[in-house]
């Protein structure tokens, strides 16, 4: 029975400053989604809570002068969903982002949320790292940006340091030709923990891949950046041999465990299915089709 | 769909077959009903239970001084404070043991699975009772433990019980069942086809959305009041006075709405044990279970392990069936060997049968009831070898089952001689429907197979105790109150029962469930059997009132009571030599009922007969994504044998929830346990029950062929339709992979597993 403290700054660096100034005794609190859930399951105990909603540029979708997406951390997958424009320059992102949960979870679920939970099967992260995305990060000792794939550092684990809060992710912008798409597999349809997840971003000139990022999630303690799978498909026209190929590369990057959730011989095949489904839903989009 | 097909007399009915609103209907969609965790009360503290962390241990020693010590502490309860019910003398409540309920609610010797209870704290709230929980000590002599059935009755297995025989040697199997008819090596040996095969089940939970809650109260006059939710008020009574020496008289039993049973509230868990805690404290105590309680320590339903062998003839004549089941009883006995060793080839007409059933101990929480308690997994292996059967002989499998079906006159093994079979009603139904007719695409696209699975079941039903009281309200209307919970819709039926037999509007009469003080003793809901056997005694009651509404218009008109018809809620003189006097109205007949000789009303108890067995027959279309091993049910058809359907909607719901409980049995659902012994999904998040996307829209084909023994021709609906999907699923599994699945849940690893082999 310990007291919890609840701040809700306006601003970052009130909230840096008090986040720091608890030396880990507290927790930063967005949607909520995991961490109301594993505090009451016993598992984290705050001391104080530093609530990010009421912070603009946490909860605010941009649009960059460069043609891009910025969205604050703490952005609801509910309201990404509703913007104009976001989801036709990334479908995939939007899609990963809105599989997470329910109506209800997706009114406060958010990609900060997710990606800092740091769990491997968190489902936007993957979608994020095929994006390209990269995220702002305030801290006491200033700002900072890396790219997405370098947050996740192990099961339930970030390289923020201490008092760092995630600010945005900064997506850039989409050339002609371009998409991307997200799956998992789950055994249920939903409302369940992904077993494996798989983004792919992709650019096509004249039906051949000029540029293609993979995300792979579940397969690892964390969600990995597939840059042979990449290649593989990079200057390719999608045929069958640089499929296999890039799926051959997901299933070798797989380090999977084997839990109540999946075998590992499971894991490592079902990725290399999720590829050549994944790719192909991304070509269809980034070729005109949706 | 409706199909009737016998003479109901439906058309004179008026409320009887109407989807009316059911009664408890706007409480429960404005979030008025009041569920059992619901309920407080001043004064009120929590109780919480300290759990084994181990899966088999001898407990030495516990010592709750420093949980006592605590500051909000009120009381502390062991085994020690619960009635012991000695090793050597059976005390059975219904088909329950107390040697093994008091064993259960409180471990006693020895702590037996991974949150068994040992003792149990009240406080003046949540958080200090489960901290002084902690403080708790406990000397246990940690014990190797055993899971699995396979494992639990080999030679060198951990024994659980010392008590326990098998064979003149400790064993973990603590007794068997046996259901025989004819010889069935004689039978065996005149057969020209033979399929034995080996099936594996996996415990599965009701799963139930209400975890077990209760508040009791003990007064300082020696009275305890409980309100709590179960599947029967007068069990919660009697188990919970058996269990601290209370007796029923000073024990009343409120019952709350319920959030489903599914059988498994048929038992207790926490009312004893409140009950004490407030004795000790002088307090109302409440508890609550966690969904991890719920899921590690209350009933599922049995794993199982089973050899079912089938001989047929070259023609399709079924000649000998044998089975052996070995059914998980958990860490106490009572496994619910009936299920598969009577229904498993209940259906059919089969000469020489000998089926064997196995009650297999092991370090897992005690089974519960569970809709059709155990005949699922006998059909499962029963019906997927007559699947076989039908294959080797190249012929239908609804045609090969058509055959054999049983028909009146007909001798189970299990020792009834069937009255009234309507078994072959249900497979025509099947054969006959479009879904049956319908062309399967078998590859719709590359990656997809298709295949198409039919599968029978058998339930038998059940009559019982059941009380009742119909009672006119001073202003002409009607309250009905029987001793069931309503856990599918009860009350809704009853109220239809009620307005046609008074011939009054639907919404003049109220339908109640009485607690153990206000209304006579009425066995569990469950088993199929509350319909049948509430409808019975509150016809009975009706039947009384209107005699006595007849009674009084007589009075009234000073004629004979003969004299008198009961027709659309009015008395009339029965004809012109009666009389000649305007109608009364129940309304008239209350406003006089003190001058005409008092309050209007009437009760019936009885031990109601006549539930006749339950028959199903079902059709299930699946799609297997062969990439990733999926299996996903795209068309599901359950045709049944429902006696009448008081209340459509209900029965639907009945057969549509049973098939879905399947679906999530035979696909998705299981226990998994990591080598210490705990459960290590212990929540909805990864005990993967399915949800309303993974499954289609279930078409319920209900046939109303009238139980002739029973007054609306009722027959139980809750159990039959859980029996036949795990083979239905199998089936199709198999028609569209042609590789079949020996065990339970057809999960995507093991899907793809066996897609690789081939
Ligand atoms: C019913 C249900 C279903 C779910 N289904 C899915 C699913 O399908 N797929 C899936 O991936 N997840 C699922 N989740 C998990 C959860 O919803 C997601 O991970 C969600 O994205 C978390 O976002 P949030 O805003 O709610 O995070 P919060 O719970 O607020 O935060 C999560 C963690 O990140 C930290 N954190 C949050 N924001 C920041 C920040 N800006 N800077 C630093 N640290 C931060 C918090 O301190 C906390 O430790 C589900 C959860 C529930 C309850």
């Amino acid at each position: 029975m310990t007291d919890i403290r609840y701040l809700a700054p306006r601003t970052l660096d009130e909230a840096v400053a008090a986040f720091a100034a608890a030396q880990g005794a507290a927790r930063i609190l967005a949607g909520g989604t995991d961490l109301l859930v594993q505090m009451r399951a016993g598992v984290v105990r705050p001391g104080l809570i530093v609530d990010i909603k009421k912070i603009g540029e946490m909860t605010e979708i941009a649009e960059t002068p460069e043609g891009g997406f910025r969205i604050g951390a703490a952005v609801p997958g509910a309201t990404l969903a509703e913007h104009p424009r976001f989801g036709k320059a990334w479908p995939g992102v939007l899609e990963a982002i809105n599989l997470i949960g329910s109506k209800q979870v997706q009114g406060r679920a958010s990609p900060g949320g997710n990606l800092c939970n740091g769990s491997p099967a968190g489902d936007s992260v993957p979608a994020m790292i095929a994006a390209g995305a990269v995220v702002t990060i305030q801290g006491p000792q200033g700002r900072r940006t890396i790219p997405v794939e370098a947050v996740p550092a192990g099961p339930h684990r970030t390289s923020l340091a201490p008092g760092e809060i995630l600010v945005s992710f900064t997506l850039p912008p989409r050339p002609a030709g371009a998409s991307d798409a997200y799956l998992r597999m789950i055994p249920r349809t939903e409302m369940d923990i992904a077993v494996v997840g798989l983004g792919a971003s992709l650019t096509l000139k004249d039906g051949v891949v000029t540029d293609a990022r993979i995300g792979l999630g579940a397969v690892a303690p964390t969600v990995l950046l597939v840059e042979e799978a990449a290649k593989a498909l990079i200057g390719s026209r999608l045929d069958d041999a640089a499929l296999e190929a890039a799926a051959a590369a997901c299933r070798a990057a797989c380090r999977p465990i084997d839990d109540k959730r999946g075998t590992i011989a499971y894991r490592t095949r079902v990725a290399g299915v999720l590829l050549k489904r994944t790719v192909a839903i991304a070509a269809a989009r980034a070729q005109g089709g949706n | 769909m409706n199909v009737i097909t016998d003479k109901l007399r439906v058309e004179d009915n008026k409320w009887i077959g109407q989807r009316t609103i059911r009664p408890d209907g706007a409480d429960k969609v404005t979030g008025r009903a009041s569920y059992a965790a619901d309920n407080t009360m001043p004064g009120m503290i929590w109780g919480k239970v300290l759990r084994s962390p181990h899966a088999h241990a001898r407990i030495r020693s516990i010592d709750t001084s420093k949980a006592e010590a605590l500051p909000g502490v009120k009381a502390v309860v062991t085994a020690k404070d619960i009635v012991d019910f000695p090793l050597e003398t059976s005390v059975l409540l219904g088909i329950q043991d107390m040697r093994w309920m008091c064993r259960n609610v409180m471990a006693r010797e020895k702590a037996l699975f991974h949150g068994h209870p040992v003792a149990a704290v009240a406080a003046i709230n949540e958080e200090v009772a489960v901290a002084a929980c902690a403080l708790i000590e406990v000397d246990y002599e940690v014990l190797p433990h055993v899971i699995e059935i396979e494992d639990a009755i080999r030679d060198d297995a951990p024994i659980l019980h010392d008590f326990a025989r098998f064979e003149g040697k400790p064993s973990n199997i603590a007794g068997t069942m046996t259901a025989k008819l004819g010889d069935v090596e004689a039978g065996f040996a005149e057969a020209d086809v033979i399929v034995e095969r080996t099936f594996r089940t996996r415990p599965i939970h009701q799963g139930y959305i209400e975890p077990q809650a209760c508040t009791v109260s003990y007064s300082a006059d020696g009275r305890a009041t409980i309100w709590s939710s179960s599947q029967g008020q007068f069990m919660v009574r009697a188990m919970t006075s058996l269990l601290t020496g209370v007796p029923q008289s000073n024990i009343r039993a409120i019952p709350a709405e319920i959030g489903g049973g599914f059988g498994a509230k048929t038992i207790i868990y926490l009312e004893p044990v409140a009950l004490l805690l407030s004795k000790k404290s002088g307090r109302p105590v409440k508890m609550v279970m966690t969904r991890e309680e719920v899921m590690r320590a209350t009933g599922p339903t049995s794993g199982s392990f089973s050899t079912v062998k089938i001989g047929a003839k070259r023609d399709g004549t079924l000649v000998a069936a044998k089975g052996d089941f070995y059914i998980q009883a958990g860490c106490l006995p009572g496994g619910p060997l009936r299920g598969p060793v009577g229904c498993a080839f209940a259906p059919y007409d089969i000469p020489h049968v000998l089926s064997v059933g196995y009650d297999v101990v092991s370090n897992r929480s005690k089974v519960a009831a569970y809709r059709a308690p155990g005949a699922p997994l006998g059909a499962y292996a029963a019906e997927s070898v007559i699947d076989e059967i039908a294959e080797q002989l190249g012929m239908d499998p609804l045609e090969l089952r058509l055959k054999n079906t049983a028909r009146s006159g007909t001798k189970a093994a299990y020792g009834a001689t069937f009255a009234k079979v309507t078994f072959e009603e249900t497979i025509e139904a099947i054969r006959d429907h479009e879904h049956y007719k319908a062309p399967l695409d078998r590859n719709p696209r590359p990656g997809v197979r298709r295949g198409r699975g039919v599968a029978s079941g058998f339930w038998y039903n059940a009559g019982g105790e059941s009380s009742a009281q119909v009672n006119i309200t001073e202003d002409g209307n009607v309250v009905v109150t029987t001793g069931h919970p309503d856990v599918g819709g009860s009350r809704a039926s009853i109220a239809n029962v009620t307005a046609e037999l008074l011939g009054v509007d639907h919404g003049r009469v109220s339908v109640l469930i009485g607690d153990t003080a206000s209304i006579g003793y009425s066995n569990l809901t469950g088993g199929s059997r509350v319909t049948f056997a509430s409808a019975m005694v509150v016809t009975q009651s009706a039947e009384k009132v209107i005699g006595q509404l007849k009674e009084r218009a007589a009075k009234i008109w000073k004629i004979d009571p003969e004299a008198v018809h009961w027709e659309n809620g009015e008395a009339r003189p029965a004809g012109p030599n009666a009389g000649q006097f305007p109608p009364l109205t129940l309304a008239d007949l209350a406003a006089r009922a003190s001058e005409t000789g008092g309050p209007i009303g009437a009760g019936v108890q009885l031990n109601t007969a006549g539930a006749e067995p339950g028959f199903a027959t079902h059709v299930v279309d699946v799609e297997v994504d062969v990439d990733l091993g999926i299996v996903r049910v795209l068309r599901y058809t359950a045709a049944q044998d429902v006696g009448r359907a008081l209340h459509p909607s209900y029965v639907e719901g009945q057969i549509q929830g049973g098939v879905v409980q399947g679906i999530g049995w035979a696909l998705s659902e299981e226990y998994l346990y990591d080598r210490q012994g705990r459960l290590e999904n212990a929540g909805f998040l990864d005990y993967r029950m399915p949800v309303c996307s993974d499954v289609p829209m279930i078409e319920a084909v209900m046939l109303e062929i009238p139980n002739p023994k029973h007054p609306q021709g009722v027959r139980g609906v809750g159990e039959a339709p859980i029996v036949p999907p795990l083979a239905a699923i199998s089936n199709a599994v198999h028609d569209a992979l042609g590789t079949r699945f020996y065990s339970l849940p057809m999960s995507p690893p093991k899907v793809l597993a066996r897609l690789d082999e081939a």
